[in-house]
């Protein structure tokens, strides 16, 4: 003990008495601080490039502040108001001394197109109000009606009660086929205007029919892979992996080439007599070919965690199956299955997760009944300009997701998981 | 003991393997196996013993010859209508299923009933002493408990023919002994045929009725433990049992069983004919290490022996000597009270009997 010596206190320390606890972590410091330093730059990036923007999108699909803050007067008054007796004259005076503010800083039309999503065809009222604003006079609600009798509809008001909350479930509602009314309350859209549920719907159901797709097509493949000698297996796994290689795009205008009804797939059903000419098959623009171009482009997905999870199966368990008396069948379904279910599961999950998600190829090849939740999702980003619902849809694709991982984890546990 | 291949249990007869259409890995094993026998193949790296093992269970083929088992040949009988029990060298026991299941399952694939297979599961797992750990998983087990567990999978459909490819071999030293004697006992008890292969020696002595020695795809002896250490047939199998000191000569005389050698220095002694050739041609003689004799007189197999090194082992000592111009002739002298002590560098006579100085091939 010439180094180190206990204390009465049953503390150690080191030989120049410092407890060795402190010491140890002293020497630890600097290695942490190096690990630190070495993913701090990636670190950054993601947070900067990935992270950031996500909490921000997801944010504006509960936070959405266009009219409170371009409207904050009429916003107090609405915010008073319950949401069923008639609009007051404080309400209009408001209202109409936020539209000429508004009008001054050219905000008006935001703040047209927010109250509109909630109550369609108010735009024009707004925008027409807000010229006249400034010279109107007390009493304002009615002044306000004169200009427009659509004033006096309650349903506008409400409308703008709805968009004057900035913290509000609209969105999500709306992503579910629901209004959220004034008085807090949700709603059914009526029957025609339901689109977003039937979308995620579709969108579920595609994702698991291309998942058992590639399993069905990829899972063979995987298992002749796995058994073959190393050069060979290893020359067709470039065979796999080459569409990973070409663009996707280019993959999928392929597809168009190969699917279209005088392409060359059904070129050759018709030269073989399978159809006539005049009834050809319509294997894109439609489901079809959303399902026929996603699986071919998510295939090496399911084939690599499979490959790799069977490269690691010892062939001596189905060789000792089949010494204790099982057949072929049996010992594949007993033994080697099973074993494999990593693999399954993994390719699984990063196919149904990809596909969940995926948009260039069904807006390429899907048609009208091929499109997917993500394609709404963009052009609510792109056309429509409505962030906020674009936002609210994709949080409900991502907590899906997230579930599914979570099952996963309860039924087969992420640590089984073999990604390759 | 069986000398055709109709009245043995397992015969390998004229058997030829190759993998690549090149070279041979088995080269035309003739083998009778008797039943209720327990043999070793044993043999370097390579040399072609799991190749045999998995021909005999059905997992290869055969290139050429004809495998037969209980006089039938099995070449077309696929294998899982051999009913072959298999211990593998990893065990492969399956993983997603309990030590109970594993055992299970040879009689669940021939269609047992579930009370009939709970008794036969329990039965095999008291035998090997496993009994409290039906329902753990594999990867719950210690290598040896492991061990044991696949021993019983291997023995629970009750096979007349038992194969085990070095399941020993990832165990301590102390456990491999241990199961060594655990095998043995119950071989004997319950009276299957064995094959069993190795490339530990001493592993083979110890269990074997008869031992095989693979070298090169070929048999080089098949003999029971004892013949194989004391009548080693060629330099090969002299060399691979046991410690062995070899000294190389030129027969001079052959007379009935005994051959006169002589050495490059001059001298020469007198050997047991065994595998050499015919006068003037080269020969092996071997001698174990322990059967020579320190300090003997004057003798016809007595010879000048200068001591170079000496090790202390406790119970013996060994002592390298040069002998006949040899550096590496190893003799075991017993750490037996009163014996007198040899100092390195002194010069002492050795002498050994003719029927332990083996002449064998040169190779
Ligand atoms: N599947 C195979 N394909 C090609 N060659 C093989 C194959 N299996 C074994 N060999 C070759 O056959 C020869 C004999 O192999 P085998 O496995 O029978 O040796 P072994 O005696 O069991 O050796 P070890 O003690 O190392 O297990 C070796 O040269 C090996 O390279
Ligand atoms: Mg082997």
């Amino acid at each position: 003990m010439a180094d180190m010596t206990a204390l009465d206190s049953g503390v150690m320390m080191a030989a120049d008495g410092t407890p060795l606890k402190k010491k140890l972590k002293q020497a630890l410091f600097l290695s942490r601080v190096r690990a630190f330093a070495l993913v701090a730059p990636l670190l950054l990036f993601i947070l900067a490039s990935f992270i950031v923007p996500i909490v921000m999108l997801l944010w504006q699909g509960v936070h959405n502040d266009t009219y409170t803050k371009n409207m904050p007067l009429s916003a107090k008054a609405l915010y008073e108001w319950d949401g069923q007796s008639d609009p007051t004259e404080s309400m209009a005076e408001a209202l109409v001394a936020d539209l000429v503010v508004a009008r001054d800083n050219k905000t008006i039309g935001r703040v047209a197109t927010r109250v509109n999503r909630e109550y369609s065809g108010t735009r024009s009222l707004f925008t027409k109000s807000a010229r006249s604003a400034a010279k109107m006079e007390a009493p304002f609600l009615e002044a306000l009606i004169d200009k427009d009798k659509d004033w006096a509809d309650i349903e506008v008001w409400k409308a703008m009660k709805i968009a004057s909350k900035s913290y509000t479930p609209a969105f999500y509602a709306a992503a579910v086929d629901m209004t959220y009314n004034a008085d807090g309350s949700f709603e059914r859209v009526e029957e025609q205007g339901r689109i977003y549920v039937k979308l995620f719907l579709r969108t579920f159901m595609v994702s698991l029919v291309v998942t058992l797709a590639c399993f069905v097509l990829g899972f063979p493949v995987a298992y002749l892979l796995s058994t073959l000698p190393m050069r060979t297996s290893n020359l067709l796994m470039i065979l796999v992996l080459l569409p990973f290689w070409t663009s996707l795009l280019v993959r999928t205008t392929a597809w168009i080439a190969m699917l279209q009804s005088q392409g060359i797939l059904n070129n050759i059903f018709v030269a073989v007599g399978i159809t006539s000419d005049d009834a050809r098959f319509s294997l894109i623009y439609n489901m079809t070919g959303t399902l026929i171009a996603m699986t071919h482009i998510l295939l090496p997905f399911m084939i690599l965690p499979l490959y790799s999870v069977m490269r690691g199966i010892s062939p001596s368990y189905v060789r000792a199956a089949k010494s204790l008396g099982a057949t072929n069948w049996t010992a594949f379904w007993r033994v080697y299955f099973p074993a494999t279910i990593p693999g399954i599961g993994a390719g699984a999950l990063l196919v149904f997760i990809l596909s969940i998600g995926y948009y260039i190829t069904p807006a390429l090849v899907g048609g009208q009944n091929g499109t997917l939740i993500s394609n709404f999702i963009a052009d609510h980003m792109q056309k429509t300009l409505n962030w906020s619902l674009a936002a609210a849809l994709g949080g409900l694709l991502l907590a899906s997701v997230l579930i599914l991982y979570w099952i996963y984890d309860k039924v087969v546990g992420i640590d089984n998981m073999k990604l390759g | 003991m069986a000398t055709s291949a109709t009245d043995a249990f397992v015969a390998f007869d004229r058997v030829q393997k190759s993998y690549d259409g090149e070279t041979l890995v088995v080269k035309d094993l003739n083998l009778f196996i008797d039943k209720g026998e327990f043999l070793t193949m044993l043999g370097p790296s390579g040399s072609g013993k799991t190749t045999c093992l998995m021909m005999l269970a059905g997992f290869e083929t055969a290139t050429h010859g004809d495998i037969l088992l209980d006089g039938r040949p099995i070449n077309n009988i696929p294998p899982h209508k051999r009913g072959i029990g298999m211990v593998f060298q990893n065990y492969a026991l399956f993983p997603h299923m309990t030590v109970a299941e594993n055992l299970a399952f040879p009689l669940e694939v021939r269609g047992m009933g579930k009370a009939d297979r709970e008794a036969k599961v329990n039965r095999a797992l008291d035998m090997v002493q496993m009994g409290e750990f039906g329902s753990r998983r594999p990867a719950q087990l210690s290598g040896g408990q492991q061990q044991r567990v696949a021993l019983a999978r291997a023995l629970v459909f009750e096979p007349e023919l038992v194969l085990m490819d070095e399941p020993l071999g990832a165990l301590d030293k102390q456990l491999r002994e241990h199961m060594q004697y655990e095998i043995k006992h119950i071989h004997e008890r319950l009276g299957v045929t064995v094959v069993y292969v190795t490339h530990d020696q001493s592993e083979a002595l110890t269990m074997s009725d008869r031992i095989a020695v693979f070298e090169d795809g070929r048999i080089q002896q098949l003999a029971p433990p004892a013949d194989l250490y004391e009548r080693p047939d060629n330099a090969f199998v002299a060399q691979f049992i046991g410690e062995n000191n070899k000294l190389t000569g030129t027969v001079e005389a052959i007379d009935g069983s005994t051959v006169s050698v002589g050495f490059a220095d001059g001298e020469s002694c007198k050997a047991l004919s065994v595998n050499n050739g015919p006068v003037g041609g080269p020969t092996l003689l071997s001698i174990r290490p322990e059967r020579v004799q320190i300090g003997a007189e004057e003798g016809p197999n007595t010879v000048e022996a200068q001591v170079l090194e000496l090790i202390y082992l406790g119970d013996h000592i060994r002592c390298r000597m040069r002998v006949h111009g040899n550096d590496d002739f190893i003799v075991k002298v017993p750490n037996s009270a009163g014996h007198e002590h040899l100092r390195v560098g002194e010069t002492t006579r050795v002498a050994w009997k003719i029927e332990d100085c083996r002449a064998l091939d040169a190779a």
